[in-house]
């Protein structure tokens, strides 16, 4: 007998007579703050991110390019995945940076990613309520090791990608491609229980909120901070 | 219909009942002492004490604060403890769904009875490619079955990536907390171990906890740059897709499942859910029971192989060891829904002082108190695992912020029985204990003499409390004091008060 056989037979045996389970109530919310991308949804991912100690910078459509050579102003050599739009490749290799795009001519090892100091993606959706980004291996974000290994990842965040809750994030997603759920920088909570940001992933989360046509110009206060 | 659990044997496989235990010897599901004497060792040291008094006050004070957030959340546990009782229902039917799409998506996957065969497994697959070396991301169910030791037999060292079972590791330690393994340890204490262990520690390393993750993270990341195998739990594992999740905060664990081109995942088979839907209920519950987080840090989720990205080989190891033997009994297999977050050890009045060592168990607190006994079977009397479900005052907290409402104190007091059951008919220090007291208690003239006779103990009194009896008492005593008796008795009271005014009672009727 197979040790699959034998464990199938031991959970039949386990189970027998057993009565089947009953139904599962699903009355938990499952919408939050607002629609995709509306000013409430946008506030409250911000103030997730905030919380994690992420750094957020707000820019209309026509100025990602000048925020991201801001945000990436300490940055000496930038990873950027194989279809990151070119205004935004541009803004990478501004100021002299040098730029390595996975994949042309060749993939990166992970000893060239160490050594770069940032790494620019997209995202596939993010959501408000946890302050939650997921990547899911599409062309603006490249293979999961790109945003991994450098220090520094630069999200960009179109505001009618965030969606409020985790319920209405899941249908975005397709299960088959390799996901990569970010909220925050890394942390452990591994001394005392203190939470301490930055450990093995990217020590520096800076993540770029583009308005949409969706989402109205956040209030002032809510104003990029470039470092 | 009615289902009587059939009964206990000593011996884990072949038995009358054919349930198959967790196999002794290999693995920690057991410790050496019963419950009350590792207790016992534990309280005396007030450092630890203090530490983890420190630790659960602050972590139960994060998850409180995040689950009040949100209005649905009994909504959220109810379908949480649905979908797992459903899991139990289906496992077979589940269990084959989930292997048929993780091989459709190029990964392979094994079938281990116990502990024995998993780490053979796992070995035979890390030797087939040549590596001396794995990286490890925190896994309960590894630490369960012994892989490390198993690993380190075979010529292949394990390293363990995540801070605090690094901490654990490098201080030849045992974990004593599912989330946190190094909780018994304060900050300077984690300091002299990382100075004393690790050779590339900074000359002027520091106390401080930033400092401390730093210095990890620069001891790990050539282990990272240079792994070629990575092994791995899981937190979820979808059915109806094949897809593998794993929780985590440091990105310790993002580095052991993207960069190696291996990854063996080792998992229990109540690990899996039904649907991709179900995630969005465990996704809500399990960071904000667990580390008080709206969302942990990093989530990674795969389904078999993606060309091009991550691991090129995956290997699923789906583990038994014990828990068909659980899930055969029909109020303990409930137990088998934990989902790992170590809320109920944060809010349990015992675990708070014992720490989780004197468990004996990897799964220490009131979960491990009915989950590990389940796992191996209670050999009698002297097993170490058939004291664990006396180690609860049935206070119920843990129930109150399980998210996934496993009545622990039910199946504690049930499991309780069970250990009753076992031994009954066998002459024991309890049962014979018991008959003396009752024949004492039968008779007025018997119980006024007994009352008398416990004056004696106030000699043992120290201020007022007894805290050790010699033997029979001292198996009261091992884990508890008791008051000192009163000089005088209630019923010496009442003559003095009321003299020979009190009309005589029925005394004298000795049976």
């Amino acid at each position: 007998m197979t040790a699959r056989d034998d464990v199938l037979a031991r959970i039949e045996a386990a189970l027998a007579g057993s009565p089947p389970a009953g139904a599962i109530p699903r009355d938990y919310r499952v919408g939050g703050a607002g629609d995709a991308g509306s000013r409430d949804v946008v506030d409250l991912f911000v103030d997730r991110l905030l919380d994690y100690k992420a750094r957020v910078h707000h820019t209309p459509p026509a100025d990602i390019a000048t925020t991201l050579r801001a945000v990436l102003q300490l940055a000496t050599s930038v990873v950027a995945p194989p279809g990151l739009p070119s205004e935004w490749l541009d803004a990478c290799s501004a100021d002299g940076r040098s730029v390595l795009v996975d994949g042309t001519p060749v993939t990166l090892a992970a000893t060239d990613l160490d050594a770069c100091s940032a790494v620019v993606t997209g995202c596939r959706v993010a959501i408000a309520e946890t302050g939650t980004i997921v990547l899911d291996g599409g062309p603006e974000q490249g293979r999961r090791a790109l945003s991994l290994v450098p220090d520094h990842h630069v999200i960009v965040v179109r505001a009618d990608q965030i969606v409020a809750s985790v319920p209405e994030s899941l249908p975005y997603l397709r299960p088959s491609s390799p996901l990569t759920f970010i909220s925050g920088p890394s942390a452990t909570s591994d001394i005392e229980f203190q939470r301490v940001e930055g450990v093995h992933g990217p020590r520096v989360l800076d993540v770029v909120v583009v308005q949409t046509d969706a989402a109205p110009p956040p209030p002032a206060r809510r104003k990029a901070r470039p470092r | 219909m009615t289902k009587t659990f059939l009964g206990f044997p000593t011996t884990f496989r072949g038995n009358a009942s054919g349930v198959s235990y967790a196999p002794p010897g290999v693995g920690q599901l057991r410790g050496d002492e019963r419950f009350p004497r590792a207790a016992r060792t534990a309280l005396a040291n007030g450092q630890l004490r203090r530490n983890l008094g420190a630790a659960t006050a602050t972590i139960r004070a994060k998850r409180a604060a995040v689950v009040s957030e949100l209005p649905d959340w009994e909504q959220l546990r109810d379908a949480g403890a649905a979908i797992k009782a459903d899991v139990m229902a289906r496992l077979p039917e589940l269990l084959t769904q989930l292997e048929t799409n993780v091989i459709a998506h190029g990964g392979q996957v094994h079938w281990a009875r116990d502990a024995a065969e998993a780490n053979r497994i796992v070995v035979d697959l890390v030797r087939a490619t040549g590596a001396t070396e794995v990286v490890k991301v925190k896994s309960m169910v590894t630490q369960e079955i012994g892989l490390n030791e198993a690993l380190e037999a075979a010529g292949i060292a394990p390293t363990e990536t995540d801070l605090a079972e690094l901490i654990v590791q490098l201080g030849h330690d045992r974990p004593s907390h599912i989330l946190v393994p190094a909780i018994h340890r304060n900050r300077a204490e984690i300091r002299d171990i990382f100075a004393r262990e690790m050779s590339d520690a900074p000359a002027d390393l520091t106390d401080d906890p930033r400092h401390l993750a730093m210095t990890a993270r620069a001891h790990l990341r050539r282990k990272f740059l240079a792994a070629t195998v990575g092994v791995s739990g899981a937190n979820f594992a979808i059915a109806e897709t094949g897809t593998l999740a794993v929780v985590e905060s440091e990105g310790n664990g993002r580095m052991c499942l993207t960069l190696p081109q291996t990854l063996i995942t080792v998992m229990g088979i109540e690990k899996v859910l039904p649907t991709w839907r179900d995630l969005e209920v465990f996704l809500q519950l399990l960071p904000r029971s667990s580390t008080g987080e709206r969302m942990n840090p990093y989530t990674s989720m795969w389904t078999g192989v993606t060309p091009g990205d991550g691991p090129q080989h995956f290997h699923l190891v789906l583990l038994d060891n014990g828990r068909t033997a659980a899930l055969s009994d029909d109020v303990g297999r409930a137990a088998l829904h934990c989902i790992r977050c170590s809320a109920c050890l944060n809010v349990c009045p015992i675990y708070e002082r014992t720490g989780g060592v004197a468990y004996g168990s990897v799964y220490p607190g009131p979960i491990g108190a009915i989950l590990s006994p389940q796992l191996t079977g209670m050999g009698g009397h002297h097993d170490p695992n058939a004291s664990l479900p006396f180690a609860s005052t049935l206070c119920g907290a843990c129930y109150e912020v399980c998210p996934v409402k496993i009545d622990i104190p039910s199946i504690l007091v049930h499991l309780r029985n069970r250990a009753v059951d076992q031994s009954r008919g066998r002459p024991g220090g309890q049962l014979m204990a018991m008959k003396f007291v009752g024949w004492v208690m039968r008779s007025p003239r018997r119980f006024a003499l007994a009352e008398r006779l416990t004056r004696v103990g106030r000699l043992l009194a120290v201020r007022g409390r007894i805290r050790a009896l010699p033997w029979p008492g001292s198996a009261w005593t091992i884990s508890r004091d008791l008051p000192a008796p009163p000089a005088k008795t209630f019923r010496e009271w009442w003559l003095e008060e009321r003299g020979h005014n009190s009309h005589d009672s029925h005394d004298g009727s000795d049976r």
